[in-house]
């Protein structure tokens, strides 16, 4: 184990709201509420609070400048160091590491935040593509995924059976997440009977819609330690992009994921659990090949994307989720991954480890209020791409 | 840890203008950022990481544009972050780069902002295709207006800042305005759009963009041995405070004093006007020029307005503002915080041209946005230490 000193950041907080398919609950309100868990799971105040970020985006909220009114939300009053992503919240926690990594302040709250259920993700994603050649196609992020699964079937390197099976094994794994839109046990065949919904998908290769937020809080080393009795060290950070015309990618594998892994220095120890944006069952083999995970690694216990996808911050749970991992002594190092663009174009990494001796830490604050986690809400319901 | 300097060895800027048809999106981040990687004698593969910057992605019809331009900004294979802040969001991109090299993360990084307002109607998207926009001038025009009841400012000193900046960008070869025949009459003269705010004391819309190449201590050094001197940063900072709310003034915000305060702090600047040589604000409208003088500390309150009235923010005064012409003469959104920020780097390595002030050893830059609730300021200087610490 390595010591870790001042200039390790640790997380010691985190707020994840419910997952619904519609929430009648503005962006802002969302977040007022993670702000809130978050800062109490880490036992201090917004006023403690040197920087925030936020990751969200205006066309999923169908509105310029939508970011601005959830200012209201950390409470920056007085004023804040405060910044904002037009990503998911997962490169807002970015943000603010490299800011806290400075030196000169010790506490950052990064969070995400999406409403997807205002409007048809299948009319919003192709806006993201490049303007000229396959925006106007309408080529969004299912047509592209199925490309890419389509590719990895003809290459042999997965099967639809396969596929099936990641989702299986998901919407079980969801069942014990408080947090899960989509959960339950299902058998294989039930689901290879299915319809097509953009061959070769079929509706539990896809994410549902989702509305929901998240809520983050990182600390610098001695702070860390003093707020926390089992900070959650960043040992490694790092993000990747790589060409966004898929025709010119190799699809059957994901270079940037890989990259982002190597530079995160995911490689250099084992890891027990993995926590993947893979949106689409078939983007989680190659996830899993990229980042050089093992056999015995537990990918998504939380049921991942395919349990609840509130994009903007779906990526940032994740990291969520792998400190979840380490502070529930599931492991004692975990990585949490982050994804964007067609066909993963772009990926984040985030490798975490536990404090050195687990064993005397006392509960969290928000183990410690475990009796006000929200209820699951009846989850089979919509998924994308159904009506 | 205390962290590394950055310095900046490279700024490129496109010729900002009402419709660049000539070029896509891809062609005019491309023609700022070629323009700033020759400045620093780097090729693309010379830059570890990418940070853009851009306002709203409805003014354009592309969502989260930094996918797309990954392979026009040669970031394949390497991290690309987006930043939106609003207004300020060119500067919030250039502070976010200068920290990536600070805290030892990469050792050369590109930062560029742009917007390419023909490509859409920014007063359609700002009201989010609702038409229910007032649009920035409606917005800012009440904090205006009040600023002149308290400071019982002369009406003139709006127009005479809509003349200087226009003046300025005479000088400056990118910018978009080139109004030559301006004066207080004419401005005063030019249509009422949001009282006290004419046509001609308002800024145009802009295709355009900017690109700022930052790298360490050791890059900026070698940069000075060759003779290309480089701009340091001595410091920076954010704030932001809410849209409104009953104790909030948004015509002196706390959030642009304390971020002022912040930054002088870091720099070691106890005395604003005297240390700082010029200053690059985010002018959209002609009275912000007094309105940030006051609430970044470097006129007192009530007392910007005298330093337009006695000209001692023309380019040849004692504190020059906006020597490039400012955002009144040039406003790609998304680029015109890094513009600004580009401007005060321009001036303390001497290669800002006509627009020169002579001996700016020390420059501020600034930009603000939103319902002036966000605020992105540095400081510049041609030396790590220009106070003789």
């Amino acid at each position: 184990m390595t010591e870790r000193n001042a200039d390790d950041i640790a997380i010691i907080g985190w707020s994840v709201s419910p997952m619904e398919r519609h929430t009648a609950k503005t962006e802002t309100q969302m977040l007022l509420e993670v702000v809130t868990g978050a800062v109490e799971d880490a036992g201090i105040t917004r006023a403690e609070v040197d920087f925030t970020c936020a990751g969200s985006c205006d066309y999923v909220a169908g509105q310029a400048f939508s970011f601005v009114q959830n200012t209201d939300a950390i409470g920056a009053w007085p004023p804040k160091r405060d910044s904002h992503v037009e990503m998911d919240g997962a490169w807002a926690m970015y943000e603010s590491w490299v800011r806290l990594l400075l030196g000169d302040i010790d506490v950052a709250v990064a969070m995400g935040s999406g409403r997807s259920s205002t409007a048809d993700p299948a009319l919003i994603y192709p806006m993201e593509m490049d303007p000229f050649y396959l925006a106007p196609l309408g080529a969004d992020h299912v047509s592209l995924a199925a490309l890419q699964a389509r590719t990895l079937l003809d290459s042999g390197l997965v099967t639809e059976r396969q596929m099936a099976e990641i989702a299986v094994r998901a919407r079980h794994d969801a069942l014990a997440n408080p947090h899960a839109q989509v959960s339950g046990d299902f058998d294989v065949d039930d689901l290879l009977a299915a319809d097509y919904v953009n061959a070769p998908l079929r509706r539990h290769d896809l994410p549902p819609i989702t509305d929901g937020a998240c809520a983050i809080v990182i600390a610098r080393g001695d702070r860390a330690r003093e707020l926390s009795d089992n900070p959650i060290w960043i040992t490694g950070l790092a993000h990747v992009s790589e060409l966004h015309y898929p025709g010119m990618r190799d699809l059957r594998t994901s270079q940037a994921a890989r990259s982002a892994a190597k530079a995160a220095g995911l490689d250099e120890a084992p890891v027990q659990v993995a926590e993947l944006q893979a949106s689409f069952t078939h983007e989680e083999p190659v996830l899993v090949e990229a980042l050089g995970l093992g056999a015995d690694v537990a990918v998504n216990p939380s049921g991942g994307p395919l349990a609840a996808n509130p994009i903007m911050a779906t990526g940032l749970i994740r990291v969520i989720e792998a400190a979840r991992a380490i502070r529930e002594g599931r492991a004692h190092r975990s990585v949490g991954h982050s994804s964007s663009g067609p066909c993963l174009q772009q990926n984040l990494v985030c490798v975490l480890e536990g404090s050195p001796d687990p064993a005397s830490r006392r509960p969290s604050h928000q183990e410690a209020a475990a009796s006000t986690a929200v209820e699951a809400p009846d989850t089979r319901g919509l998924l994308e791409g159904s009506d | 840890m205390a962290h590394q300097p950055c310095a900046i060895v490279g700024i490129g800027q496109t010729h900002h203008k009402s419709r660049r048809w000539d070029v896509s999106l891809g062609g005019l981040v491309r023609e700022a950022a070629s323009r700033a990687l020759e400045d620093a004698q780097m090729d693309w593969p010379d830059i570890d990481a990418v940070v853009l910057g851009k306002a709203p992605d409805l003014f354009e019809g592309i969502m989260k544009p930094e996918l797309y331009l990954t392979d026009a900004l040669g970031a394949a294979g390497k991290p690309m972050f987006r930043v939106h802040t609003a207004g300020s969001v060119g500067g919030a991109t250039g502070i976010v780069a200068s920290h990536l090299v600070e805290t030892g993360r990469h050792r050369r990084v590109l930062a560029l902002g742009y917007q390419k307002q023909s490509e859409g109607n920014a007063q359609f998207a700002l009201g989010s295709g609702k038409g229910a926009s007032l649009g920035a001038g409606g917005a800012f025009a009440p904090y205006m207006r009040s600023y002149m009841y308290r400071s019982g400012a002369p009406a003139d000193v709006g127009p005479m800042v809509a003349v200087k900046d226009r003046q300025n960008a005479l000088k400056n070869p990118y910018a978009h305005l080139k109004l030559t025949d301006i004066s207080v009459e004419s401005v005063k003269a030019s249509p009422m759009m949001w009282d006290p705010v004419r046509y001609l004391e308002s800024c145009p819309s802009s295709d355009g963009a900017c690109a700022v190449v930052f790298t360490d201590e050791a890059g900026g050094r070698d940069a000075a041995r060759a003779g290309r001197a480089p701009a340091w940063v001595l410091g920076s900072a954010v704030r932001s405070e809410p849209s409104q709310f009953p104790g909030r003034d948004p015509v002196r915000p706390v959030a642009a004093l304390d971020c002022a305060t912040d930054l002088y702090g870091q720099a070691g600047i106890t005395n604003p006007r005297r240390q700082i040589d010029c200053a690059e604000l985010y002018v959209p409208f002609s009275w912000y020029e007094p309105m940030w003088l006051e609430a970044h500390h470097i006129a007192a309150e009530n007392e910007g307005w005298k330093m337009v009235e006695s000209g001692e923010t023309a380019l040849d005064g004692s504190f020059p503002v906006n020597m490039s012409g400012g955002v009144l003469s040039s406003n790609p959104i998304g680029a015109s915080g890094l513009l600004r920020f580009a401007e005060a780097a321009m001036q303390v390595r001497g290669t800002a041209g006509e627009h020169q002030v002579d001996g700016a050893n020390v420059a501020v830059a600034q930009a603000y946005g939103a319902a002036a609730q966000y605020f992105a300021m540095w400081v510049v200087a041609n030396s790590l230490d220009p106070f003789g610490a």
